[in-house]
């Protein structure tokens, strides 16, 4: 045997002794998987108990390097581990911007002390952190955000407001964009860490139209923030903010994956016999979502070997999200009026219009598909113009 | 393994793209076209094709040929939709080589040497109807003593006027649309009682509407079992398919590059058309097409060659959705040159012609989805 089989077969035999039942049916919202944090309340025992036995062993962050509480697994390992999670219906032990988001900027830009300070704790669940990037009048146009941190020597002095800051409320440490110097756009942001229990941060929940209030008003009103807090270099934070970026949008695209069937028709056999227009629609979708999990295990791998353009990450996350929403239109329109149903205990609470509602956002959190088709255009394709 | 091109692919391409660019650019078609050619390819060109050893790409190493698969093929094929190349190359090299490896010793004895040198040209004699349903077959063969007597008709039969070997379904037993009864013979195209109509299609290809009158054969015209044609034909048609969609993924990426060539020259309201954002959006959405088409094809190429089980379902979709990306390639392509677009001076017009007769070869878009949505069990 190789050592990949090797890896593979004890992979399979570990999951197997140490993943709890419970942890593997199917999930329902997002409160079944474990989002870590002083504020995260588990669910049920067997979701301690897998979080804890994966964050042991490193496997909460597989890729990242044994000294920062990851698994120190190859890329091919890693996805041998993916793999097996998916056969055996192993829910992820924990999600979290602090793995999806902060975890690479850290490593490609922090210095060996915050990258040892921070980076275990994300592994092991125990700080959530929430993004702090838009603003009121910074949307698309992120670059023109106003948060503003005052030079005191020791400290920023941190005034402004965020806004749609997922999970804020939640959250116990922000990574944040804040504007340094007000005469240079785009070198005059500082990627800035900070607590959100700092005296002087307010947060304010926004309810969405899928009925959750995921997401909050972010204030700051005289913040203090040590100097040793910032990633990267002073006012040279847009770099940071712009890789991390790539790799929200390779997490987000991961959407258009859906729940891994491969066929979303083969579900509904019986309503699509009599909705001849409806099934070939459903097969057009299982076309393109063959076609987007070929195009994403290509990219992967392009992007694991450094061979893929770095704004390809743009490019998949339009195709995935919108893929993504094309599934939930035609979840809806296979479940009629039966998926109508928001508050019922037969169409467990509604999950199937509120997932539908929630999903538009995807287009639209992480940089819109407007403005990725901007990027794809001009950094992909080179067209002119500015 | 992933699933990208290996370095012996990758300079697979860098020996074919150079080679179809310089002697087979789309000018090429253009003089043959222009020139009335009775062929509908040149004969030289194959002999070219013969020599690098491509004519055997998937004939087995043993048997003479280069004992590679449907990756190796289709990056040969994607060179020539990208030249707009016409070439027997996937109706001889692909599908036609790719069904006799379910023939005897003695026929693959027989032709493989052949296909090997340049020398034999296969037509593929299976649709009976203007769509592709491959399990319609009315052309009858009816027994007679060791062998049988074939009457029917067929078309769209690529190269047919002068091909040397013909690959035909016809029905042994059982009803029309039923695959089972289904044989499939090899059938020396001057066989007496075979006739043969040209027509020139919409992109200059020459293909042939043949009728079988009265023609006998000796039992071992037959590939695979008598009444079990549908598996070596179910091999021919899955070469055919991913073959094509390979070939439609440098049809359409070669109209996309054009296209996107054409967006950063041209000036209008004293700005390069390129640098308006309705172009740009289509453009960015045209790439990704493309992208993702490239990204099944190969996936399904893959599955093909480690004979998966998967294999089918992926080449039905890689089909569509090459057939999809393609088309939206060789129609945003027309539109964003304007009106020199509409010329036929200009080769983006060469490009959509092509894309719709490859739509069409081996079962369109709907075909291929009706066979997703049977497959995957609705
Ligand atoms: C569910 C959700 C979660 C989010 N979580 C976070 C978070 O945790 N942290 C955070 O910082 N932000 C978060 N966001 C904010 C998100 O990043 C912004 O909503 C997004 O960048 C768009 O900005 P905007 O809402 O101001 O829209 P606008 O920028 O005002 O866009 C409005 C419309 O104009 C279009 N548009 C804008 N500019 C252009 C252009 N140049 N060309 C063409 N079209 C254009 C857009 O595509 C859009 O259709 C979240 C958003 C959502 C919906």
């Amino acid at each position: 045997m190789t050592n990949l089989e090797t890896f593979r077969t004890e992979t399979r035999a570990w999951l197997e002794a140490n993943c709890p039942k419970e942890m593997r049916s199917s999930s329902n919202s997002e409160q079944d998987f474990c989002w870590g944090g002083r504020k995260w309340v588990f669910t049920c025992p067997a979701q301690k108990q897998w979080l804890e036995v994966m964050a042991a062993k490193g496997w909460t962050v597989p890729d990242w390097p044994v000294a920062y509480g990851g698994g120190g697994l190859s890329s091919e390992e890693t996805k041998i581990l993916k793999q097996e999670m998916f056969k055996l219906g192993c829910r992820s032990p924990l999600n979290s911007f602090g793995i999806w988001m902060l975890g690479p900027a850290l490593l490609k830009f922090g210095t060996e002390e915050q990258k040892k300070h921070y980076l275990p704790q994300i592994a092991r669940g125990e700080i959530r952190w929430c993004q702090g990037y838009s603003e009121p009048g910074a949307g698309s146009d992120l670059v023109s955000l106003q948060t503003f941190g005052a030079d005191m020597g020791d400290h920023w002095l941190v005034n402004g407001q965020k806004v749609w800051t997922s999970y804020a409320d939640q959250a116990d440490w922000i990574f944040c964009l804040v504007r340094t110097d007000k005469n240079d756009k785009y070198r005059g942001i500082s990627f800035l860490l900070f607590d959100m229990e700092t005296k002087g941060v307010t947060t304010k929940p926004i309810k969405l139209i899928s009925g959750s209030s995921p997401f909050c008003e972010t204030f700051f009103d005289d913040v203090k923030v040590p100097k040793h807090q910032i990633v990267g270099e002073l006012n040279r934070g847009w770099d940071v903010a712009k890789y991390l970026l790539g790799h929200e949008r390779e997490m987000i695209s991961g959407g258009g994956l859906g729940d891994g069937l491969a066929s979303l028709g083969a579900a509904h056999e019986g309503v699509l016999a009599q909705e001849p227009i409806l099934r070939a629609q459903m097969a057009m979708f299982d076309i393109e979502s063959m076609t987007f999990r070929a195009h994403s295990e290509k990219f992967l791998d392009e992007w694991k070997s450094g061979k893929a353009h770095p704004a390809y990450s743009n490019l998949m996350k339009y195709i995935g999200t919108e893929l993504n929403k094309k599934r939930h239109e035609l979840i809806m329109a296979v479940g009629g009026s039966d998926a109508l149903e928001w508050e019922s205990e037969a169409s467990n609470q509604g999950s199937k219009p509120r997932s539908w509602l929630r999903t538009k956002a995807n287009s639209i959190e992480g940089g819109t598909s407007e403005v990725m088709l901007n990027v794809v255009a001009k950094r992909i394709l080179e067209m002119p113009g500015a | 393994m992933g699933i990208g091109h290996t370095q012996e692919q990758n300079m697979l391409k860098d020996m074919v793209a150079p080679f179809l660019a310089e002697n087979a650019p789309v000018k090429h078609m253009r003089n043959l076209r222009d020139a009335d050619d009775k062929i509908g390819f040149s004969r030289g060109l194959w002999k070219q094709f013969a020599e690098l050893g491509l004519t055997g790409i998937l004939i087995p190493e043993t048997e003479g040929g280069l004992g590679l698969g449907h990756v190796e093929a289709g990056i040969v094929l994607e060179q020539i939709g990208r030249n707009l190349t016409p070439s027997p190359f996937l109706a001889t090299a692909v599908a036609g080589a790719q069904a006799l490896k379910n023939a005897s010793a003695e026929m693959r004895g027989n032709w493989y040497p052949k296909i090997v040198s340049g020398d034999a040209i296969i037509g593929l004699a299976i649709d009976e109807s203007s769509k592709h349903r491959p399990q319609a077959v009315e052309l009858i063969a009816e027994r007679m003593g060791n062998g049988f007597r074939l009457n029917g008709s067929k078309q769209f039969v690529l190269h047919g006027h002068i091909a040397d070997l013909l690959l035909v379904s016809a029905r042994t037993s059982g009803a029309t649309d039923e695959e089972a009864g289904i044989s499939l013979f090899a059938i020396a195209r001057d066989t007496k009682g075979i006739e043969v109509q040209t027509d020139r299609l919409v992109d200059s290809q020459i293909s042939a509407r043949i009728s079988f009158e009265n023609v006998e054969l000796n039992g071992d015209a037959v590939i695979g079992d008598i009444d079990g044609g549908w598996s070596p034909l179910q091999r021919l048609l899955n070469a055919g398919r991913i073959g094509a969609a390979a070939e439609m993924i440098g049809v359409g990426g070669g109209a996309m590059d054009i296209t996107f060539e054409y967006l950063k020259t041209r000036k209008q309201f004293d700005h390069f058309i390129g640098e308006f954002q309705a172009l740009q959006h289509r453009a960015a959405h045209l790439y990704g097409e493309m992208e993702g088409a490239r990204a099944i094809v190969l996936k399904a190429q893959h599955l093909l060659d480690d004979d998966d089980s998967r294999a089918e379902l992926f080449v039905a979709a890689a089909k569509a959705k090459a057939g999809l990306a393609a088309n939206l390639a060789v129609r945003e392509g027309v539109q964003m040159h304007g009106g020199v677009g509409m010329t036929d001076e200009f080769d983006i017009g060469l490009y959509m012609k092509r894309d719709r007769a490859l739509a069409e070869f081996f079962g369109d878009i709907n075909f291929q989805a009706n066979r997703v949505a049977l497959l995957n069990g609705y």
